[in-house]
C-alpha cells in the first residue's frame, strides 16, 4: 500500500490504524481475556470500534486540541479511545489508575479535561469525587458497566451507549471522521503523558506522532518487529513505555496486543500467549527467577542434579551461543541437551518460549540475574530513554549485549556527553514541551536543541552508554576523579548478603561505605554456618560477617579497578551499621531511595571516625518504632579497611 | 417521559441502591425444631420479603444455623409452617430446596478441597444439567454444548467475584477468605433467588470483610437476589441488612430494622451487651 503512489503518508496514528484496516482486516490486533478465554479483536474490527468511539465523542461535542483523559487498567477499549481522540485531533492524557482522588484532580485541573473515559465503577467514583475540585470536567464515560445502574448523574455515560450513538453518527456523516483524519499532522500533539513529579509537581509531556512513530519505527527496525509479534500489554498505560510497546509500536509495525485478564493473572496469561516481545522492569524478572528457584528447592534430589548441571552448562556457553560468538562441539551438544531436559521446559513455565527479544529498564538490573536469563537463552536486553524521549534513546544491539552498558544509541538519536557528564539527547523522538510550563521546557532543552537528561553518563570503548547516576549526585574526588555514589551502591547492592549502602566520598581522598545485612540472607548464611545471633545489632558486628561482606566489597573494587573511570572509587574503609535505614526514621524515602544529606548530617560521627583512621566508634542513635514511641540503639561499631587494587592489574570480578 | 424515569431513579436511589423489597417470599410460622429433649428452635416466626437483605444474629447455640437447615430442608421442624413463594412446604430434602432456586453457603467451609476453583463453582451447576451420564463420558454434541453453557455462566460468576486469578488453583491451597469466596461462587452459579449464607465473614481480616460486604451488596443489587445471613459482626450487619432477627435460646427476641434491633433493650441484654 505504501508504495502505490498518491497515498498519504502513514504520519499519524490514525493513519497507520486505518492502513492496518486495510491492510490486514482479519489479522488479530488485539486480543483480551475474558470470561476465561481469549477474545481476538481484527484490525478492521478495532478500526470500527474505533470510529464508532471517536463519532460518539464528536457527537458528544469533542472538539480538535481538546484532551481526553483516559485513567484504566490495560483494556482494549482504553487502546482504541486513544486512537479515536487522536482520530478526532484531540489529546489523550493518561493517569496511572492507581493513583488517589486528589492526585488525580491535579493532572484533570492541569489539562483543563473536559472528557474522560474510565475503566469502570471505582474510576468513576473517584471522578465524582473530585468533581467539584474539576468543574469544567464534562462527561464521564465508563467501560465497565458494573455496579453502575444506580448512577444517575447527568455527567455519566457508558461506553456502549458512546459507541452506538458514534455509529449512528457514522451512518449519517460518512465523510466526518475520514475528514477528521485528513485533518491531522504529524507534527500535532498525538499523547500527554505526565511525569512521576518526584520533584515538584507533575509535567505534562506532550508527545507528537511524529515522535512516537519515530521511536516506533526505530525500535521496529532494531529489533526486525514484524506483524506476527505478540506482546503482553499489562504495565500501566499512563507509563511511557508500555505507550510505546503496546500502541505505537503495534500500530506501526501492525503487531498484536494482549490484554491480561486482571491484574493478578499476569503469569498465568503470559504463559498462555507465549509472547515473541516482552517487557518487564527487573522486579518482574526477579520474582520470576525466585520462584523457579524455590521450586527447584523443593524438587527430588535427580531434579535438582540435572538442574544444577544444565545451570553451569548453561552458565559457560549459554550467553555466548546466544550472541553467536564460537562454542566447542562438546558444550553445544550439552547446551542442545539442557535446552530439551531444563531450558526448554522453564521457558516454557515461565512463558518465553516464544521470545524473540525482551527488554527490561527502569532500574539496575542485577548481573547475575541478567546472565540467568540470557545463558537460558532467552534475548534479554537493556534500554535506556525517559518520557521526554518517547523511552526511546540507547538500545542494546544484538550480539554486543554488555551487563552494565545499555547499549548504543538508538537509530536516529544523537546522544553527547555534556562537561559535567550529564547526558544530552537529540532526535526526533524529543518533546515538543512540557504542558503550559514553557519555563520547564527552555530548562529542560538547551540552546543547541538537546534534552538534558539529568543523569550522568559515559561511553565505553565500544561506544556503548553506560549511565552512572543522576548528575546532581555525581562529585569529585580530592583528586579531581569522578565520584558516582549510586553506582557504586548498586553495585554493592546486587551482592546479596548486602541490603542497603551508602558510598560517601565526594571531596574526600577516597571512598568509604555505610553498609546495611539483609538480615534474612545474612540470618539464614549465620543458621548454615551455626552462629548465634541476637537481632540485627548482634549480628551485623559479629567478626564473620565482618569478613563476609569485606569479601564482596573486594569483589565490587576488583570490578572498579577494570574500570579506567572508575578504579580510584575503590572503596577503602567501610562499616556496618547497626540499625537498618528506615523511612520511618527518614533515611530513606518511601520509595527506598537513600537519603544522602540527611543519613551524612545523622551519621556525622561515624563519617568523621571512617576518614579519620580510627578503628571503632560509639554511637547512639534513636529510632521510631512502627506504634509510633522512640527509643535508642547504641553501639560501638567496627570500622575495617578493604583490599583495594591497582587500576589495571586487578583481576577480573567474577 | 424524562420526568418520570428521573422519579423514578430518584425514588430507587432514595431506597438505598435501588432495589425495590417486594412481597414476601418466604413465611415461618411457629417453628418448633426438637432433637430428643433439646429444643433447638421454639415457635418461631418471622418472613423474608424478595430482595431484602435479611440478618439473623444471636449468641452462639442460639440455634441461627438451625434456622438456616430448617429452611434449606436439612432438618424438618416438628412444628410450624413454612410457606415459600406462595406454597406450603411439605417436608423436603435439601435437593429440593436448591432446585426452587435456595442456595447456601456454610460456617465451616464445605468444598472439595482437593479440586479446582472452577469445578468446585460448576458442581454448583450440577442440578442443571440435562444430560446424561452416557452423554457425559462421550462429551459430544449436546452434553458438549451444555458444557459450554454452564461454563459461561460460571465464567460470569467468577469475573463477578473477581477470582480469575485462582480458577485452576486446588480449593486446597487457598488461604480462608478466599474459600469463602470460592463458597459464595458455588452458590451463586446456581442461579439462586434465594441465598443463605451461613456466617460469610467469619474469622476474615477487615480487608477481606470489606471485599464480601461489597460482594453482597453486589449480588443482591446486580440480581436481585433475595438474602439471609448469619453474622457476628454486628457493624457489618448493621451495614448491610434491611431487617435483623435476633434469636436466643432457641427463642425469637427481636425482629427489625437495624437501628430499632440496636437500641432495643431485650436484645441489648442478650447479645450485645451493656458495656458500649
Amino acid at each position: 500500500m505504501s508504495d502505490s503512489g498518491g497515498q498519504t503518508a502513514l504520519d499519524t496514528f490514525p493513519r497507520l490504524l486505518m492502513h492496518h484496516a486495510k491492510q490486514r482486516p482479519d489479522q488479530p490486533a488485539m486480543r483480551e481475556k475474558e470470561y476465561g478465554i481469549w477474545q481476538t479483536y481484527s484490525w478492521a474490527a478495532v478500526a470500527e470500534n474505533v470510529r464508532a468511539i471517536a463519532c460518539g465523542l464528536a457527537e458528544l461535542g469533542f472538539k480538535r486540541g481538546d484532551r481526553l483523559a483516559i485513567i484504566g487498567d490495560n483494556r482494549p477499549r482504553l487502546y482504541w479511545s486513544v486512537a479515536a481522540c487522536q482520530c478526532l485531533g484531540g489529546i489523550p492524557v493518561m493517569l496511572y489508575q492507581d493513583a488517589v482522588a486528589e492526585e488525580m484532580a491535579y493532572v484533570l485541573q492541569d489539562a483543563e479535561i473536559r472528557f474522560a473515559v474510565v475503566e469502570d465503577q471505582e474510576q468513576v467514583d473517584k471522578m465524582l469525587e473530585i468533581l467539584p475540585e474539576v468543574p469544567f470536567l464534562q462527561h464521564i464515560i465508563y467501560d465497565d458497566p458494573r455496579g453502575m445502574r444506580h448512577y444517575t448523574q447527568p455527567q455519566i455515560k457508558g461506553l456502549d451507549e458512546l459507541q452506538e450513538m458514534g455509529r449512528i453518527h457514522d451512518r449519517n456523516q460518512v465523510d466526518f471522521l475520514d475528514a477528521e483524519i485528513e485533518k491531522g499532522a504529524s507534527d500535532d500533539i498525538s499523547i500527554m503523558l505526565y511525569t512521576s513529579g518526584t520533584t515538584g509537581k507533575p509535567k505534562g509531556v506532550c508527545q507528537t506522532h511524529g515522535a512516537f512513530i519515530a521511536a516506533a519505527r526505530g525500535g521496529a527496525e532494531f529489533d526486525k518487529l514484524t506483524d506476527k509479534e505478540d506482546i503482553l500489554s499489562y504495565l500501566p498505560m499512563a507509563w511511557v513505555g508500555d505507550h510505546l510497546f503496546s500502541f505505537a509500536q503495534a500500530m506501526y509495525a501492525g503487531f498484536t496486543i494482549n490484554c491480561p485478564e486482571s491484574g493478578e493473572t499476569v503469569m498465568t496469561d503470559l504463559r498462555e500467549i507465549g509472547p515473541t516481545y516482552y517487557f518487564a522492569p527487573p522486579r518482574v524478572f526477579e520474582n520470576l527467577l525466585t520462584t523457579v528457584m524455590i521450586r527447584m528447592e523443593d524438587a527430588g534430589w535427580f531434579k535438582r542434579r540435572i538442574f544444577g548441571h544444565f545451570m553451569d552448562v548453561a552458565r559457560r556457553c549459554g550467553a555466548d551461543l546466544l550472541d553467536g560468538r564460537p562454542v566447542s562441539a562438546g558444550d553445544r551438544f550439552q547446551y542442545w541437551l539442557g535446552n530439551l531436559l531444563v531450558y526448554g521446559p522453564l521457558k516454557n513455565v515461565l512463558g518465553m518460549s516464544r521470545i524473540r527479544v525482551a527488554y527490561t529498564a527502569g532500574a539496575a538490573i542485577g548481573p547475575d540475574l541478567f546472565r540467568f536469563y540470557r545463558s537460558i537463552g532467552i534475548n534479554l536486553k537493556q534500554l535506556y530513554g525517559q518520557t521526554e524521549t518517547c523511552a526511546y534513546v540507547c538500545l542494546q544491539p544484538d550480539g554486543e549485549i554488555k551487563l552494565d552498558s545499555v547499549g548504543k544509541p538508538a537509530p536516529f538519536v544523537e546522544v553527547k556527553l555534556a562537561d559535567n557528564g550529564e547526558i544530552l539527547v537529540k532526535g526526533p523522538m524529543l518533546l515538543k514541551a512540557y504542558y503550559k510550563r514553557p519555563d520547564a521546557t527552555a530548562e529542560s532543552i538547551n540552546e543547541d536543541g538537546y534534552f538534558m537528561t539529568g543523569d550522568a553518563g559515559f561511553f565505553d570503548e565500544d561506544g556503548h552508554l553506560k549511565i552512572i547516576d543522576r548528575a546532581k549526585d555525581v562529585g569529585k574526588l580530592n583528586d579531581g576523579s569522578m565520584f558516582a555514589p549510586n553506582y557504586i551502591e548498586n553495585k554493592l547492592k546486587f551482592f546479596q548478603h548486602i541490603k542497603e549502602a551508602v558510598a560517601f566520598g565526594n571531596e574526600r581522598d577516597f571512598v568509604t561505605a555505610f553498609i546495611n545485612i539483609d538480615l534474612e540472607a545474612v540470618g539464614n548464611w549465620a543458621e548454615r554456618k551455626g552462629l548465634a545471633y541476637a537481632g540485627y545489632t548482634d549480628l551485623a558486628q559479629q567478626d564473620a560477617v565482618y569478613a563476609l561482606i569485606r569479601e564482596g566489597i573486594e569483589q565490587v573494587n576488583a570490578d572498579l579497578a577494570s574500570d579506567p573511570m572508575m578504579s580510584t572509587s575503590q572503596i577503602k574503609r567501610f562499616l556496618i551499621l547497626h540499625k537498618e535505614l528506615d523511612a520511618d526514621d527518614g533515611e530513606l524515602t518511601r520509595t527506598r531511595k537513600v537519603r544522602r544529606k540527611f543519613i551524612s548530617e545523622r551519621y556525622s560521627v561515624l563519617i568523621d571516625a571512617l576518614y579519620g583512621g580510627k578503628d571503632s566508634q560509639y554511637i547512639e542513635t534513636e529510632v521510631k518504632y512502627e506504634d509510633g514511641r522512640s527509643g535508642k540503639i547504641a553501639a560501638t561499631l567496627r570500622i575495617e579497611d578493604v583490599k583495594t587494587f591497582s587500576p589495571q592489574g586487578g583481576k577480573q570480578a567474577a | 417521559m424524562m420526568m418520570n424515569d428521573m422519579a423514578q431513579a430518584v425514588a430507587e436511589t432514595a431506597q438505598g441502591g435501588g432495589r425495590r423489597i417486594g412481597e414476601v417470599i418466604l413465611d415461618l410460622q411457629n417453628i418448633s425444631l426438637r432433637f430428643g429433649g433439646v429444643k433447638a428452635l421454639t415457635d418461631i416466626s418471622f418472613d423474608v420479603r424478595e430482595h431484602e437483605i435479611r440478618a439473623i444474629i444471636g449468641p452462639n447455640g442460639a440455634g441461627k444455623s438451625s434456622m438456616l437447615n430448617v429452611i434449606n430442608g436439612v432438618y424438618h421442624p416438628q412444628e410450624g409452617k413454612i410457606v415459600f413463594r406462595g406454597e406450603e412446604r411439605r417436608e423436603m430434602e435439601p435437593y429440593q430446596a436448591a432446585s426452587q432456586g435456595i442456595a447456601r453457603t456454610f460456617q465451616n467451609i464445605a468444598l472439595f478441597k482437593g479440586m479446582s476453583v472452577l469445578d468446585n463453582i460448576m458442581t454448583g451447576r450440577n442440578l442443571m444439567m440435562k444430560t446424561t451420564f452416557l452423554h457425559h463420558m462421550l462429551f459430544w454434541g449436546k452434553a458438549q454444548r451444555e458444557e459450554i453453557e454452564h461454563r459461561k455462566k460460571v465464567e460470569e460468576v467468577i469475573d463477578f467475584l473477581e477470582i480469575q486469578s485462582i480458577r485452576k488453583t486446588p480449593v486446597g491451597r487457598l488461604p480462608y477468605g478466599l474459600q469463602k469466596r470460592v463458597e459464595l461462587a458455588r452458590a451463586l452459579a446456581a442461579e439462586p433467588s434465594l441465598l443463605l449464607l451461613d456466617e460469610p465473614m467469619a474469622g476474615m481480616n477487615v480487608e477481606e470483610k470489606q471485599d464480601m460486604c461489597r460482594f453482597i451488596l453486589d449480588v443482591n443489587d446486580q440480581f436481585g437476589t433475595t438474602i439471609v445471613l448469619i453474622e457476628h459482626d454486628m457493624g457489618v450487619v448493621m451495614d448491610i441488612s434491611d431487617r435483623v432477627v435476633v434469636l436466643d435460646y432457641g427463642k425469637k427476641i427481636g425482629d427489625g430494622p437495624p437501628d430499632e434491633v440496636k437500641n432495643d433493650p431485650k436484645v441489648i441484654d442478650a447479645y450485645l451487651g451493656t458495656s458500649h
